[in-house]
This record gives structure tokens, C-alpha cells and sequence, in this order.
């Protein structure tokens, strides 16, 4: 079970955490159609660092995006949604 | 026979202490620290089960939880554990433990004749047979069934508890021999916090076999200052604990056992304890097991591991045979054969295969030579005897085929480093060519391995071994204390290093169809031999092809001789064969422990309405929609179920119902942009909406498909009030917030989730109208999809004007917290009105009459608002989460399942039937509900059919092969009530 650093709780085990899905696979309000189908139904598994889109759905319900590794899962980053890495907004 | 074979004095158990139990409905008798295997040892005896393809006799090969064919059920009813080790249980008063995998008794086993016709199910015959024509299978499958599987599940319910528990500490130490002691005793002396988990009773490991003197002190006295030194220091001990399982980011599960196993608890009624232990450092100190070697009849009762044997009589004072052979490929075996001498038996040979030259050096070797026969380059070639334990052996010496008369042999194959961990976190192995042996290379995770485990040879070292990685460890972790001093040192005497040298050769002799590999699931060498030639070269392929390893042992003693024996077949190192993956657990875990407290009423949380008592006041049939409970109906007298809703349907329909509907899913939309919100989320149009008014919504995913339903309100200008289905609730509310927070950011709004601030009652029927009016005491009522506010019974309320039932129908919405008296006040008005309770049975009539769909019934993820006939509500130009999906041309295909209405021609439509054209043929549709006209009666139903819409009219069967019931029905649009709608609108 993975240990995520919430930017508000700090480390907290797995199981108080959702996941959403991979950043790249948000799919935005006017999304064009041919855009849609492929991140509905042919999106990538990547093996290597991901961005995720992830909750704090049983602690603070923040929405996080976490730098994970997928083949060891060494999580590299846990941000906030709208924050970047260096520390702007995103 | 009773205890004939413990020697009078010497081990740990307690001679005063006498412990009654039985083996088989025999009872026997052993003393306090015994396991079951060493008290029935001592009692003479050999047969402990039957194995699990052949059936062949087994004994006790082990001392410990490898121990791969002595498996036994422990326990009665519903304590009742199958496989456990007789090794790994230690006696208590009562226990009542059986054999397993014979029939009808242990000693007269008819399906032992299986060895007779082994021949014919040699490696893979389940793959074979399940490739073979599907009629051999039925000829086989019941004899299979019959002769396969260990022991039996119990029928009965677990009553114990099981905790779970999470701890977190500086350090954790896995094993406590000597390497885990000293590791534990330099991270505690470093200042580090230190948590010891010890799956025996007592910690020592090896020392418990072969005591030896430690910095001065004997081994037994150096144990109990380490424990006080741990304690004193703030460190944790637990016995009967093992690490079962090495997860991620440094999680590991102990699995303690508070029981043994089938022991009844104590008054708190606890059986084990599940550890969730994350720690900064990780130290496994594991240990080694001992490997058996290849020679016809290897798995005979009498036939067990040297160390065990030395356990059996150092321990537990059993000296488990009189007449000795023992085969080694290292020096391990002589001090077996030493102690064994010491205690009376009598050697008959030492089979060493390694040269004299490479073995003859050592100390234990000098000391057996002078005193016992011990022959270089010899080997095993077979154990004869019978399920009533070895009779003789037959041995290469010197080249000569020789016959042994013995009661025992003793065996040594060498060591493998218990580095089950250490690969579950996901670390590599080195290999040693001359000990034969995996031990860990690189750690991937914040652990270390420490003495036998990492292929450390000799006590002196071991200590070290563990005394510096426990400093480093602390140091790893920045800690800088004091007290460190120099490592545990042994006296060189007890330093009795293995030097094991590997052989995995069998003598030449040997046939190798009764030379086992895999002891508990019966592969022999011969089986894997026939696996090459078959052409399986993959490791993991060949465990599937012939089950090595896959037993409830997972292979400890056997996967590597199996591995060496693939490795020589293919005539390359055993390391470039390759290994199998370890998984968790290491040992057998019961899956009450996983589970925890999450049983029964633990196993989900039960939400309770805060109308809850009241409704239980009226004894109603509940009914689960979530985690919550409904009132399904109220019977009255002798009603049933459908008696009661059909009352209560009509009552509203003819006069009034008041129903709960608390459990809605509900929110708060407030700002300025909370209309442009509401329009992402719902499909509909929503920023027309006059303050004051409300309207039917839906919700779709992003796929297209309709997510729920609900209403949405204008309370204010800035201000929306949402509802959705009660089980959709939780879903609805993380579906707002990844919508505000993540693909809207932007917009100035708020949601607040208020599902449970606000309890509410529905009000439904030709005199719901009046209900309202009359507690309202004046103005009128609000218009249908209206909302208005005002105070009932002195409380304030919301009033939303809002049909499900298809009649006038008004949802009264109060504070929860003061919904007590507006509900009784609007039950008052509604009895005295001729009106009743109704549930959630009613509920579901009323809405099939309407047509009205319903989430998990026809919003059932496959559906889109087109299918629901709701096409037309949604809005053309989009701009709402799931509208571009809506493109697809699939959504538009003519032969949709689409929403349509059944009317029975004969007979009643049943639940979850499938719509036919005639019978045979492919299905063309489905029924979702099915329900009765209300006033008229008669059978109706909703459903999906292929391009239904335009089939109305068309005459098909609805049939339910399970319920072995059919229909005739009539295809109509989906409504059977007041198609005008003139019912609900003033
Ligand atoms: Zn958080």
C-alpha cells in the first residue's frame, strides 16, 4: 500500500486516497470528438513516471496530482490541482 | 504407547506440565512447549497424512513452518482450521486435531492404490485432460474431485475476532535468532525505536536448537537480557507473529496469533491480530531452511531434515529414531549426528558427498570421524519401508550399492536463505555456485537483510552480521546513540560454520519417479524430466504445467532442488533458469484475520434516515438502497409484502400517501456563476430558470450515458438547490467537486454537500393538496414545479412541488434535526384524510405505471437520455459533461435498446426476463421492472428493446428460462397512467 504525502495532511496511507485518472486523460468540457474517444477508450498504460489525478477522498478531499512510477511506484511529486511543480499556478 | 521416545531430561518444554489432546480421536499426551508434531513423535508416531495426488503415507519432514507434508485440521465447528502445520502448532489443553486427505482412516487409506496407477497421471495431467476430448474429463472430473484437495473448508461461521492494528516505528526486526537479536540490541542501543516480530513462541531461532555461550553467558541467559534490555528501551516484542507480506513504500503484515490454532479465546475473544507496521528501517533476520535431497522414497515417514531431527531431540527431548543414516553435502548434519550419538542412538552411516578433501577439515567432521562411520563421496540411492515409517536404505559407498537396516533418516541438502521479503519488496539475489544459494543483493526498499538470510555462515558471524546492520540502520535513520559497544561475540566452539558445498546430483541409481521435489503436491524429479522434454523451459511456465511450488508451502524446501534440476536438464547455471516470483504471504493466512473487525454488520456502515425510529415504531419491511435502510411497506394484520404496497399504492392514487425521502441526494449551489455551473453538470436548461421554480434534470458521464437524475431548483437568483437518487448520492457529490474544482475552476461558485442537513417527507395523491393546505394553515399551496417556504407545525420548511407518483405531490423538506413533529403533524393530516404510509415497494409501482426511470433500474450505464425517450430535454447546444460523446454514431444507431412499456397479454411478465420474438430465438431486449396497474390491475412492465420505439404494438414473449416462467406482452410507449398528465398539474 502506497504512502502519499497529502500537500495538506501529510503521509497517509493508500486507502484514504482515490484514483481518478491519468492527468492527460481529463477530458475538458469542449472537448473535440476525436479527442474524447481517445482518451475514453484508447488511452496509454504507460510503464514509468505518470501524472495522475488523485483524491484525499477520506481525509481533506483535496484533488492531487501525484508524479507516480507505475512500474516501482516511487511517487516523485504530490501537488495540488493548479499548482506547479515549481510552485505557480498550473 | 506413551512418550516412549523423549528422553528423560534436556529441552524447553515442561515435564511437570502435562497437556492432554487428541490426534484422530486418539487422545495422547505431551507437555507445555511441545508442538503437535513433537508430542506425537514422542509417542511413536510416524503417519501424519496422506499425500496430496498419491495418497502416499507422510510423515514429519520439518521443525518448523516449511514443513510440507505433515499438515493436519485443527480445532471443531466453526474454529476449525484445515492445513495447519503440525510443526507450527503448539499443544493446549483440548485440542483435537485430524488428518486430512485420507479415506476412509489415516492407517487404511483405500485411495493409496492411486500409487498404483500414478504412472498414468504423470506432469500436467490436468492440462492434458482439459485439452482432451471434453468426455475424458467427465469420465475423470469425479475421481479427481474425490482424491484432490487438502483439507476441508469449515461449514460453520468463525466466531472469534480478529483485529487489525497499524503501528509505526524507527525499526523493525523480522526474526529473533541470533542475527535479529543483535540487530534489535544495536538499533535500541542507538536510541532507534525498535519493534521485534518472532513467529515462534520464544525468541532464540537456532539458539533454541543449539544453545552456545555468548559474550560469556549462555545462549538461554544472553535471550532473556536482550528481551529485558529491548523492553527497558521502549521496544515491542511479538511472539507467534510473522511477517506475512512486504508491500510498498515500507508496509509490512504481521499476523499474530494470539490462538493457536482451533483454541478457543480469551474473554476478549480474540484469535489474531493483523499488524499494519510501517517502519524507517526494515531488518530481515530470517533465518535459513534446510533442502532435502533427491532419492527414491524421500518422502517415507522416518524420512526427515537433519536440523529437524536435532531440533526434535535439543528442543522438544524427542529422539525421533535409534537406528540413524544421514545424507549432507555439508557439516551441519554431523553436529545432528553428534547430538544423536550423545543421546544413545546409534549412527549407521554418514552419507557426506562431498570428497574427503574438501570436507574433512572442520571441527564437528574431526570430532564424527573418530567416533562415528563416516563415508566421503556417498550418496543415498533410496529409503525403503512402509507408511509405518523407513525400514532400510540403500546407499553408494565407495561406489558399492549398500543396504542400511535403519528407523531414520536424516538429511541435508543444504541451506536457502529465507529471502521471501526481501523479493516481495522487490530486491535482487546473488548467487553462491558452492552453498547453492539465493541470498539478497540490492534492497529496492528501506531494508536489509541480516545473518543466515543473507547467506551468513556460522554463529559468530551471524552476530556480527546482525549487530552491524542494526547500527546502521539507526545510523540510516540519523540516530547517533550511545551505547553501541562492540557485537555479541560466541565462543569458538559453538562457531559450527555449514560449509555446505551443493550436490543436486542423485546417485545414478536413483529412480526418480519416487524421488520427490515437491512433497506437498507430489512432483517428482521424473515429473519435471518430463517437462523439459515436453518442452516447457520457462520456469513459471514449468510450475504451472507440473503445480511445483503451488502447494500451501509455496515450495519453501523445494523450489530450488526443483529449479537445479531444470538448470541441469538444460545445462546451464541455476541462476540463469531463473526463479519464480515470491508473493505474499510467506506463511498461510486465515482469511478471518484479513478481514478484521469488517464482518457481518462491520462490513459496511448501516445509514439509518433520522426517521429511522419512527418508521421502526410502524414495523415495516426494510429494505437496503446504499448503505441505507428504507421502509419497503408497512404491512397491516397479515399483509404481505405485496398486499401492503398494493394498499399503499392505491391509497395514493385515490386518496394520499406520505412516504420519507430524507435520503436524496442533495446540495447547495451558491454564487454567481452557479446557474453556468449547474449547466455543465445537468443536460437540461438551467439558467432560464425563473427563482422559485424547479424542473426534472439529468446528469450524464462523459461518455454519454446518463449518470442520474434529479431536480433542480431556483431558490434564488444566485442560488440552486440539487437533488439526486439516494444511492447515487456519494457518486453525484465527487462528480461536483471534479467538475468545480477540476474542469471549472474558474467559476465563482460553491457546493455544499446537504443530503443529511435536510430530512424530508413526500406527500402524494388526489388530496396531498389539501394535506399541505391545511397545515399550512393559510395561502394556497406552491404550483406543480414550484417551491415555496413557510412554517409547519412551527417549523420552518421548504415546500418543493414535485411528482414521482405521477399525482399532486409536495416534498416537505425541515432542518433533520426538526423533522420530528412537521412528519407527525403531515401523518395526522393524511390518516384523517383516508391516507397511509407508503414504502419503497409502492414507490417502485407508482413509477413503472408513469414510466418514470429510476437509477440502477433503467439508468443503467448503458443508456442514454435518447434511449430513456428524454431526447428532447436535453440541450441542442451542449456545453455539458457527456455532450460531445453524444456524437458518436453509435448513440444515434436506430436499434438502440430503447425504453418501452409491456403490457401482459396472458399471464404475469416476470422480473428479469428476456424479451424474445419466439421461442429459441436471440434475445431482442429486457425487462427492467415489472410491476401491476394500479387501479385497473393487470401485468406491466418496462423494458429495453432493439429500435423499440418503433415497434409499438409488436406481440413478444418475455420469457425467464430461470424462473421457468413466460409471458405474452403487448410492446406500448411507457406509460400506463395519465398520459395527459392531468393528474399531478392543479
Ligand atoms: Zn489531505
Amino acid at each position: 500500500m502506497l504512502l502519499i504525502h497529502c500537500p495538506h495532511c501529510g503521509p497517509r496511507a493508500q486507502a484514504e486516497f482515490v484514483f481518478e485518472r491519468p492527468l492527460e486523460s481529463i477530458i475538458q468540457i469542449d472537448e473535440a470528438l476525436p479527442d474524447l474517444i481517445h482518451k475514453l477508450y484508447s488511452r496509454v498504460n504507460p510503464k514509468g513516471p505518470s501524472w495522475e489525478l488523485w483524491r484525499h477522498t477520506y481525509g481533506c478531499q483535496s484533488w492531487l496530482k501525484l508524479h507516480r512510477d507505475t512500474h516501482n511506484h516511487t511517487i516523485h511529486a504530490v501537488l495540488e490541482i493548479g499548482q506547479t511543480q515549481d510552485g505557480g499556478d498550473a | 504407547m506413551s512418550q516412549t521416545l523423549r528422553q528423560t531430561k534436556g529441552g524447553r518444554i515442561d515435564r511437570s506440565r502435562t497437556i492432554r489432546f487428541q490426534f484422530d480421536g486418539k487422545t495422547h499426551k505431551g507437555f507445555e512447549g511441545d508442538t503437535l508434531a513433537s508430542a506425537l513423535l514422542a509417542d511413536g508416531v510416524k503417519l501424519f497424512g496422506r499425500s496430496f495426488k498419491y495418497h502416499r503415507p507422510r510423515g514429519v519432514m520439518a521443525a518448523g513452518i516449511e514443513e510440507p507434508s505433515a499438515l493436519v485440521g485443527a480445532g471443531t465447528a466453526g474454529r476449525y482450521e484445515a492445513n495447519t502445520r503440525a510443526t507450527d502448532l503448539f499443544i493446549y489443553p483440548g485440542l483435537k486435531a485430524v488428518s486430512q486427505n485420507r479415506w476412509p482412516s489415516l492407517g487404511l487409506d483405500l485411495l493409496s492404490g492411486i500409487s498404483l496407477i500414478s504412472p498414468f497421471i504423470p506432469a500436467g495431467f490436468y492440462y492434458k485432460t482439459f485439452f482432451g476430448p471434453p468426455k475424458l474429463w467427465m469420465v475423470y472430473e469425479h475421481f479427481i474431485r474425490m482424491a484432490a484437495g487438502l483439507g476441508k473448508a469449515p461449514r460453520a461461521a468463525d466466531k472469534d475476532a480478529y483485529e487489525h492494528r497499524a503501528a509505526f516505528w524507527d525499526v523493525l526486526v523480522v526474526g529473533s535468532g541470533p542475527a535479529g537479536l543483535a540487530a534489535a540490541l544495536a538499533a535500541s542501543a542507538s536510541g532507534a525505536k525498535v519493534i521485534l516480530a518472532e513467529q515462534d513462541r520464544e525468541l532464540g531461532g537456532s539458539l533454541l536448537t543449539d544453545a552456545a555461550t555468548i559474550d560469556g553467558q549462555a545462549s538461554e541467559d544472553w535471550i532473556a537480557a536482550a528481551t529485558t534490555s529491548l523492553l527497558a528501551k521502549g521496544g515491542r516484542i511479538l511472539t507467534r507473529t510473522t511477517a506475512a507480506g512486504f508491500y510498498d513504500h515500507g508496509l509490512l503484515n504481521l499476523i499474530e496469533r494470539v490462538t493457536e490454532p482451533g483454541q478457543a479465546p480469551g474473554a476478549d475473544g480474540l484469535a489474531q491480530r493483523l499488524w499494519r507496521v510501517r517502519a524507517g528501517q526494515v531488518i530481515l533476520a530470517t533465518g535459513a531452511l534446510e533442502r532435502p535431497r533427491l532419492f527414491a522414497g524421500n518422502d517415507l515417514p522416518g524420512v526427515m531434515l537433519s536440523g529437524a531431527v536435532r531440533t526434535y531431540l535439543n528442543r522438544y527431548g524427542v529422539r525421533t529414531g535409534q537406528k540413524v543414516v544421514l545424507t549432507t553435502d555439508n557439516d551441519d548434519a554431523y553436529r545432528t549426528a553428534l547430538a544423536l550419538a550423545e543421546a544413545g542412538a546409534q549412527i549407521v552411516a554418514i552419507l557426506d558427498s562431498r570428497a574427503a578433501s574438501a570436507a574433512g577439515n572442520s571441527l564437528s567432521v574431526r570430532r564424527a570421524q573418530t567416533r562415528l562411520p563416516v563415508h566421503f563421496g556417498a550418496k543415498l540411492i533410496a529409503a525403503k519401508g512402509s507408511a509405518k515409517g523407513v525400514k532400510s536404505a540403500k546407499a553408494l559407498i565407495d561406489g558399492q550399492v549398500t543396504n542400511l537396516v535403519c528407523d531414520l533418516i536424516a538429511v541435508s541438502g543444504g541451506f536457502s536463505p529465507v529471502v521471501h521479503l526481501h523479493m516481495q519488496a522487490g530486491g535482487t539475489l546473488g548467487w553462491n555456485e558452492t552453498t547453492g544459494a539465493f541470498s539478497p543483493d540490492v534492497s529496492r526498499q528501506n531494508q536489509t537483510t541480516a545473518g543466515a538470510a543473507s547467506g551468513v555462515d556460522g554463529l559468530g558471524q551471524t552476530l556480527t552480521s546482525g549487530w552491524e546492520a542494526g547500527l546502521a540502520a539507526a545510523k540510516t535513520l540519523g540516530l547517533k546513540g550511545g551505547s553501541a559497544k562492540t557485537p555479541p561475540a560466541c565462543a569458538e566452539a559453538d562457531d559450527q560454520a555449514c560449509r555446505s558445498l551443493a550436490d543436486w546430483l542423485p546417485a545414478p541409481q536413483t529412480n526418480l519417479k519416487k524421488a520427490f521435489v515437491d512433497y506437498q503436491n507430489d512432483v517428482t524429479a521424473a515429473d519435471l524430466d518430463l517437462a523439459w522434454r515436453e518442452g516447457y523451459r520457462s520456469v513459471e511456465h514449468m510450475k504451472r504445467y507440473t503445480t511445483l511450488g503451488m502447494a500451501t508451502d509455496q515450495g519453501k524446501t523445494s523450489n530450488l532442488v526443483g529449479l537445479a534440476r531444470l538448470a541441469l536438464a538444460e545445462g546451464r547455471p541455476v541462476p540463469s533458469v531463473g526463479l519464480t516470483t515470491f508473493r505474499p504471504p510467506y506463511t498461510p493466512v486465515t482469511l478471518g484475520v484479513l478481514a478484521g473487525e469488517h464482518t457481518g454488520a462491520h462490513l459496511s456502515p448501516r445509514r439509518r434516515p433520522v426517521l429511522y425510529p419512527v418508521h421502526a415504531a410502524e414495523k415495516p419491511i426494510w429494505q437496503p438502497v446504499g448503505y441505507w435502510h428504507r421502509p419497503r411497506a408497512y404491512p397491516q394484520g397479515r399483509e404481505d409484502l405485496h398486499q401492503a404496497a398494493h394498499r399503499e399504492s392505491l391509497a395514493v392514487r385515490t386518496k394520499v400517501g406520505v412516504t420519507d425521502v430524507s435520503t436524496l441526494g442533495k446540495f447547495d449551489v451558491v454564487g454567481p456563476d452557479a446557474a453556468a455551473f449547474l449547466e455543465l453538470v445537468c443536460a437540461t436548461t438551467v439558467g432560464k430558470l425563473a427563482v422559485g421554480r424547479g424542473r426534472y434534470t439529468l446528469m450524464l458521464r462523459e461518455d454519454g450515458m446518463v449518470m442520474d437524475d434529479g431536480t433542480v431548483w431556483r431558490v434564488a437568483e444566485h442560488r440552486f438547490f440539487l437533488t439526486s437518487s439516494t444511492g447515487g448520492a456519494d457518486r453525484m457529490s465527487a462528480h461536483l467537486s471534479y467538475v468545480r474544482k477540476v474542469l471549472a475552476p474558474q467559476l465563482k461558485v460553491t457546493v455544499a454537500n446537504v443530503q443529511e442537513h435536510w430530512a424530508a417527507a413526500a406527500i402524494a395523491g388526489p388530496l396531498a393538496k389539501a394535506v399541505v393546505e391545511n397545515l399550512m394553515g393559510e395561502g394556497a399551496a406552491p404550483r406543480h414545479m414550484s417551491l415555496g417556504f413557510g412554517p409547519l407545525a412551527g417549523i420552518p420548511t421548504m415546500i418543493l412541488a414535485a411528482s414521482y407518483s405521477g399525482e399532486r405531490a409536495f416534498e416537505i423538506y425541515a432542518p433533520s434535526h426538526q423533522i420530528g413533529p412537521v412528519w407527525d403533524a403531515i401523518v395526522e393530516q393524511a390518516r384523517g384524510l383516508g391516507g397511509c404510509l407508503y414504502g419503497l415497494e409502492a414507490l417502485e409501482i407508482l413509477r413503472i405505471e408513469k414510466g418514470h426511470i429510476v437509477v440502477g433500474g433503467e439508468i443503467d450505464g448503458r443508456a442514454t437520455a435518447d434511449d430513456l425517450g428524454l431526447g428532447k430535454m436535453l440541450r441542442p447546444a451542449g456545453g455539458f459533461v457527456g455532450a460531445t460523446a453524444l456524437g458518436r454514431p453509435a448513440m444515434s444507431d436506430p436499434q438502440r435498446l430503447q425504453l418501452v412499456g409491456l403490457e401482459a397479454i396472458s399471464g404475469t411478465i416476470p422480473e428479469g426476463s428476456m424479451l424474445v420474438t419466439a421461442k429459441g430465438a436471440v434475445p431482442c431486449g429486457h425487462v427492467t421492472a415489472a410491476g401491476m396497474n394500479v387501479v385497473q390491475g393487470g401485468s406491466i412492465a418496462l423494458g429495453f428493446l432493439q429500435g423499440g420505439r418503433a415497434r409499438l404494438g409488436d406481440v413478444l414473449t418475455a420469457t425467464s428460462p430461470t424462473r421457468k416462467q413466460a409471458a405474452q406482452v403487448k410492446v406500448v410507449a411507457p406509460v400506463f397512467y395519465d398520459l395527459a398528465g392531468d393528474q399531478y398539474r392543479d
